[in-house]
């Protein structure tokens, strides 16, 4: 149910978005609003997708290689 | 009088620059720049796990299944960035990843538990993006290859189109495709010695792969004799293909979120040559998993700067699989700006995923199943993660110029299969 809730939230919130001006966007260009993870968490993404059964849709690796450790 | 002289010099002044300027659209007098150095990454981590259950050992939590890990990651990016004729922004990026890893079970792939418990991984990156920043276009492709001890290769290949739009949305593409060679290394008792192609007849040596992927020349009763990497060891392969689609909307002055699904394909061999499973029996096999996948995670983030000092940032993501496995990720980072080149970043994640239909505990399996596996990866349990991040940024870089940004992060990891681990990472960005 949360899921479905999140979803739409989501949804719902990028559709009420309002027009952001190049000079109002100082806050959401701040490197700590970047919606990428971050470049130190990728060795910590890589393990949890090991020792995890699910991986994706959070720009770390969906595949290849071992990971049997 | 000669306030007014001065002020008329200027105008005139003034006037003459203006006449002087040529009816020249916006791109005359640009020159492309050739690449250049723009950033050099360099990341490190170092990952101790405490766990009592190994895939190695078929989930046994005897001092044999010990599944104990440390892992020494260290990883360096070098970007260049040019623009050519067109005012095209171009970067080319090269990486090279060094892993040294211990596994306490990997000494069991030999069921004595005398084999090599350590491993060095090597993967290199290229890529090349290119962006037209006037039409809010882009594209990228990219290469990565890795090698280990227990595969041949991992080659991948990967391509993205990203288009932005006028409402400060961006839409992009990805496809990614992996392809390894699994080197059939198989538990020692597994290991066919009578069936390996003998190297001489008259004395019936044969080589064969033992733990770790060693090649070793053994006479007809089993018995090492001698060592060599002459023969190749026989491998299976595995393809990854994976379409993944997003979308990032920045949604008002301190709000921004996006959405990414990701479509994963996978064949081949899929689990892996020295994973035991016991039977309820007693008697041990290698685990046997189907040879197709097919995953669907789909996540959101949504970030949102609060006050002037505070950004919340929110992920969530849903996956399901073919094989049964059901999870649902939460994690939730609390950035704290200090000054407006300090941040401390408290983070938590919380994880929980439903069991593969093919996994069982050590001696729970029946002879009569086709598919089987005693993997705690795949097996039902939740996750806690949480720890902190500091980064420093100040404009005239840490100690040096060209060390304009430090990160570190610690993050304590634990599963309700009793694994426990911790995470330290350090980041540096040079300009």
């Amino acid at each position: 149910m949360l899921k479905y809730g999140l979803f739409f939230l989501t949804i719902l919130a990028m559709t009420s978005c309002s027009h952001v001006k190049e000079y109002q966007k100082s806050r959401v260009n701040d490197s700590e609003m970047s919606l990428s993870s971050r470049h130190v968490e990728k060795n910590e993404l890589n393990a949890q997708s090991y020792r995890e059964g699910s991986s994706g849709a959070n720009g770390g690796k969906t595949g290849g290689g071992c990971g049997c450790n | 009088m000669k306030k007014l002289s001065l002020s008329v010099i200027g105008m005139y002044l003034m006037m003459a620059q203006a006449f002087s300027q040529t009816n020249a659209t916006d791109s005359a007098g640009y020159k492309p720049k050739k690449l250049k150095l723009d950033e050099i990454n360099l990341v490190s981590s170092y990952y101790d796990q405490t766990a009592n259950k190994s895939a190695v050992m078929g989930g046994r939590t005897d001092e044999k299944g010990n599944g104990d890990v440390t892992d020494f990651a260290n990883g360096i990016d070098v970007t260049f960035i040019g623009w050519d004729k067109k005012q095209r922004k171009n970067t080319i990026s090269v990486g090279l990843g060094i892993d040294y890893h211990t596994a306490a079970s990997q000494a069991y792939v030999d069921s004595m538990g005398t084999s090599r418990n350590d491993g060095t991984r090597i993967y290199p990156t290229l890529s090349w993006s290119r962006e037209n920043e006037r039409k809010g276009t882009s594209f990228s492709l990219g290469t990565y290859y890795s090698a280990e001890n227990n595969y041949y290769y991992s080659l991948g290949l990967n391509g993205s189109v990203s288009k932005k739009n006028k409402n400060n949305g961006e839409f992009s593409l990805k496809v990614v495709g992996f392809f390894d060679q699994i080197k059939m290394i198989y538990p020692t008792e597994f290991i066919p010695v009578t069936k390996a192609p003998p190297i001489d007849s008259t004395l019936q040596l044969h080589y064969i792969t033992s733990a770790s992927g060693r090649s070793e020349l053994v006479n007809s009763s089993g018995q090492v004799v001698g060592k060599s990497s002459a023969p190749n060891v026989p491998s299976k392969s595995r393809n990854t293909l994976t379409a993944s689609l997003s979308f990032s909307q920045i949604i008002n002055q301190r709000m921004q979120g996006s959405v990414e699904l990701d479509m994963v394909y996978q064949n081949g061999y899929l689990g892996l040559p020295f994973h035991r499973v016991y039977y309820n029996t007693g008697k041990d096999t290698i685990e046997n998993l189907p040879s197709q996948r097919f995953k669907l995670p789909i996540g959101f983030r949504l970030n949102y700067f609060l006050g002037d000092n505070i950004i919340i940032r929110s992920y969530y993501r849903f996956y399901a699989d073919s094989w049964g496995i059901v999870s649902n990720t939460f994690n939730v980072e609390l950035p704290v700006k200090i000054t407006p080149f300090v941040s401390i970043s408290p983070f938590y994640r919380f994880y929980m995923q439903t069991a593969a239909r093919y996994f069982a505990p050590y001696a729970v399996h029946t002879e009569d199943e086709q598919y089987f596996t005693s993997n705690y990866a795949l097996a039902a349990f939740n996750s806690n993660s949480f720890g902190a991040g500091l980064r420093l940024a100040p404009p005239r870089g840490i100690f040096t110029n060209s060390l304009r940004v430090l990160e570190l992060r610690y993050g304590h990891y634990s599963q309700t299969t009793d694994l426990n681990a911790h995470i330290i990472s350090l980041n540096l960005t040079f300009k």
